[in-house]
């Protein structure tokens, strides 16, 4: 600081240098091409029905009627169209802007809908849709979120999966006992904290490499709820498992809108706390004073130190709150999807979080996206079930998974983590 | 704790200068020989082994205590006839260790040698796959990857080379090396895969070897699903046929045992990793790259190339793990869960060795006698087998963070840098 004030006055000639990736339009050249192949060598009759509308709805629009081949085709039109102008962005040094990105991934994917509905006898549900990928993303974005917190404070939290499971299982118990969701939710967000709680003891205080404590954490968890499961829960099911669980909570003027209405404001009460904790994650990271030692713990712990900040208090403060919101995130499947615990029920979900949390490139809000967009992809494939998916199944389920790595590849690049990411603080 | 401690003046010298610490403990300075040697033995790295495998072993004995219904049958008269409470526990808890012990060690139910090594063996079997495996994930983490991919990896190479073990025709020890060969080679591309999009786009190892595993096992659910690729013929099954005995790999110790040479090839593995590790050139690179990219990069050392070698011979050693299931373990043709949870045990296989081959090796056949020995605990005993993930997680998580076994067992830190002052810093 000092030696700004008293350098001489011959102004600094500050050279910006852009680095802009190819990348990107290489990416969506790409995506344009095999999309455009595959609907070449398997062009399909007839049209496709969009549903827009379902049953009692306050509005009730006719269902959208496209022929299914040529709109493909259209949308492939477009999609070159775009790609050419990501070229262009990208020829005169500039990034490529993010609406080139979202347009494109909505050309394609409406025209991957119309190519793999076309001729099919039923029409294809697009509110059920919507419902469905914020109904499937709810574990998702609140496992990437309490990710983004705890990476942020400078913890990496591989145990996700375990806050999951463990919020998953206390919440069926407690959900049991007290005939109410709310104690279930309440006994989830325990959960987390808990298994945050020794995340932290051994990452923090005993200094053990984070991703040990967390993978271990993860097969601690397994085994502790898969043991009770078979030994307590099996045996006394009716009084310990066989939850309450949240009902869809229509909101009163917005549950009205036209398609979006009934699918993203007619769901339960977790739902909508997911709603509000996306933004208030970036709030509370980046408006807050809270949020700004936080990530200043993450990024420079010496730095926070010296000027004041209590390094290690200020991580606790990060783990413990991401457990929380984890733990929220594991009430979703024993108190909003199904009313019984099961062995193992995450099913890998904390991983998928992990890698919304590194997709998302440790912000709340685009993690939270890329979780809804892990979301979309489980959605996506039961609605290709109901119009029956002109490609073996299987495919269909690997889909998400491939253009996941594809996308990571082609877009997303060197992801840069917090600086002092998974290294703990020895104080000097 | 806060009566217990020093001087606040103490404590402040002991905790801004460790060496001031060092030099006022008085434990390490006695001029009696015996005393040094015994101080020498309990501040070694066994005794916190020991201590590890101790906690976890007492913390598997209260979750048997407090589940056993013997137990809970007599503790509602405890203060009557606290011996009934106390025999439940013993027969409960002694119950199933030994039952572990005979299913993993030493049979000593059984009429002769030969049947009394018999779990030992069985012990070997299960960890063969573990060893290759672990081996793996080891190898990356070294060169500074996290390699969670083990499942995708295993999967591949068990359908390549379980394609090979029964749709091709050769004399036997050609068939079984080709199998082998397909198999490795097929893990080998696939962790390529995740170490080309590493070092050429930047995209990160974890996300797209999680998301390999997806894509992995929905192409191997498919192949299994369709006659003429791995599917037997004349069923609908997702099942391939048996292997041609020309390819299955010969039982190590005659028919009795289960044991096959999968378990020396595993061992080759380990010499191999050792000295690609510790005497090669690569195996230089590796750790170079793992401890400092960017210096090893200034050193002239190719960090793009030396990544994909590495997930290559990491995906290889994952992949010989899927054929010593496929050609060894279980050759009466496979399904898609051959992997068996083995790719992600490898990671704490991995992570209780240390990363070091030697180490994997016996964190392998610890695992593997948990395993074989679990299964008997559960069948003999009724107690879940899930006690042994249990026991095993506590093992690597209080390996992992030394102070805590110190404290709990009052040993003295090597070099008696450990006070109670300094831990009391470290808390706060």
């Amino acid at each position: 600081m000092t030696a700004t004030t008293n350098a001489p006055a011959a102004p600094v000639e500050v050279r910006h240098v852009t680095v802009v990736s190819r990348k990107a339009p290489i990416a969506l050249a790409s995506f344009t091409a095999l999309f455009a192949l595959l609907i070449a060598l398997a062009p399909r009759e007839g049209s496709t029905n969009f549903r827009l509308a379902s049953d009692g709805d306050f509005v009730t629009l006719p269902a959208l009627v496209v022929p299914g081949t040529a709109t493909a085709w259209v949308c492939v039109v477009v999609a070159a169209v775009l790609t050419a102008v990501a070229f262009a962005y990208v020829r005169a040094q500039r990034k490529v802007p993010l609406w080139v990105s979202a347009v494109f991934a909505f050309a394609l994917l409406f025209g991957f809908l119309a190519w793999a509905g076309a001729g099919s006898a039923r029409d294809f549900p697009v509110s059920t849709l919507i419902f469905n990928t914020v109904l499937l993303a709810v574990p998702l974005v609140f496992g990437s979120l309490g990710g983004v917190i705890g990476e942020r404070a400078g913890v990496v939290n591989i145990a996700i999966e375990g806050q999951l499971l463990a919020g998953a299982f206390t919440a069926a118990i407690a959900s049991s006992l007290t005939d109410s969701a709310w104690a279930g939710l309440f006994a989830a967000m325990v959960a987390g904290v808990t298994v945050a709680a020794v995340l932290g003891v051994f990452a923090i205080t005993y200094k053990v490499d984070q991703i040990i404590v967390g993978v271990v954490l993860n097969v601690l968890v397994i085994g502790l709820t898969s043991f009770f499961y078979s030994e307590v829960l099996v045996p006394s099911a009716e009084r310990l498992n066989s939850t309450t669980r949240f009902g869809p909570t229509p909101i009163p003027v917005l549950s009205g809108i036209p398609i979006i209405g009934p699918a993203l404001f007619n769901q339960t009460v977790v739902v909508y706390i997911m709603y509000l904790a996306v933004p208030a994650v970036w709030f509370a990271l980046f408006r807050t004073r809270w949020g700004l030692r936080l990530r200043a713990v993450g990024e420079h712990p010496q730095a926070a130190d010296t000027v004041g900040i209590k390094v290690e208090r200020m991580r606790y403060a990060g783990v413990l709150v991401a457990g929380a919101v984890v733990g929220i995130g594991g009430a979703f499947y024993t108190i909003v999807s199904v009313s019984s615990f099961n062995k193992e029920m995450t099913a890998g979900a904390g991983f998928i979080a992990l890698a919304a949390v590194i997709f998302g490139k440790w912000h709340p809000v685009r993690a939270a996206l890329a979780g809804l967009l892990f979301g979309g992809a489980s959605a996506l494939r039961n609605a290709l079930d109901i119009v029956g998916a002109p490609v073996p199944s299987q495919f269909m389920l690997m889909l998400p998974y491939v253009v996941t790595i594809l996308a990571v590849a082609g877009f997303v690049g060197q992801s840069r983590a917090p600086a002092a990411d998974g290294q703990p603080y020895i104080k000097e | 704790m806060s009566a217990e401690s020093p001087e606040p003046k103490e404590q402040a010298v002991a905790a801004s200068d460790d060496t001031t610490a060092a030099s006022t403990e008085p434990a390490s300075s006695g001029g009696d020989r015996w005393r040094e040697a015994y101080f020498r033995i309990i501040s070694g790295g066994w005794a916190v082994s020991l201590g590890a495998v101790i906690l976890a072993v007492l913390a598997g004995s209260l979750m048997i205590m407090v589940t056993d219904q013997g137990v809970q049958a007599a503790l509602p008269y405890f203060f009557a006839r606290p011996g009934d409470t106390f025999a439940a526990i013993g027969s409960a808890v002694g119950g199933a260790y030994a039952a572990l012990f005979r299913g993993a060690v030493w049979d000593f139910r059984a009429d002769d040698f030969a049947g009394a090594i018999r779990p030992f063996t069985q012990s070997l079997t299960m960890a063969t796959p573990l060893i290759a495996a672990g081996l793996g994930v080891a190898l990356g983490f070294r060169a500074g990857l996290f390699n969670i991919g083990g499942k995708g990896q295993m999967l591949v190479a068990a359908a390549a080379g379980g394609w090979v073990g029964f749709g091709v025709s050769m004399p036997f020890p050609l068939h079984m090396i080709v199998a082998i060969v397909a198999g490795v080679a097929a893990g080998a591309v696939w962790a390529g895969i995740a170490g080309v999009l590493k070092a050429f786009t930047g995209a990160h190892e974890v996300i797209t070897t999680i998301m390999l595993n997806y894509v992995a096992f929905y192409l191997v659910s498919y192949m299994l699903a369709t006659p003429g690729l791995l599917q037997a013929p004349g069923s609908s099954n997702p099942k391939t046929p048996p292997m041609q005995d020309t390819a299955v790999m010969p039982d190590l110790l005659g028919p009795r045992y289960n044991l096959h040479w999968g378990f020396v090839f595993a061992l080759i593995a380990v010499a191999f990793v050792w000295w690609l590790l510790n005497r090669s050139k690569v195996g230089f690179e590796y750790r170079a790259v793992g401890e400092n990219p960017d210096a090893a990069r200034v050193a002239g050392i190719n960090v793009p190339r030396t990544t994909v070698s590495v997930m290559l011979v990491a995906g290889g050693l994952v992949g010989l793990a899927g054929v010593t299931q496929v050609l060894g373990t279980v050759t009466t043709g496979f399904s898609y869960d051959i992997d068996a949870g083995i790719g992600f045990d490898a990671i704490t296989v991995a992570l209780l060795g240390g990363s070091q081959p030697i180490g994997v090796l016996f964190a392998a056949i610890l695992f593997g006698a948990f395993k074989a020995g679990g299964s008997v605990m559960q069948a003999a005993e009724n107690v879940p087998i899930e006690i042994v993930t249990v026991v095993q997680a506590l093992i690597v998580l209080f390996i992992a963070a030394p102070p805590l076994v110190r404290a709990v067992f009052r040993l003295p830190q090597p070099g008696a840098r450990w006070t109670r002052s300094s831990r009391k810093e470290v808390a706060a």
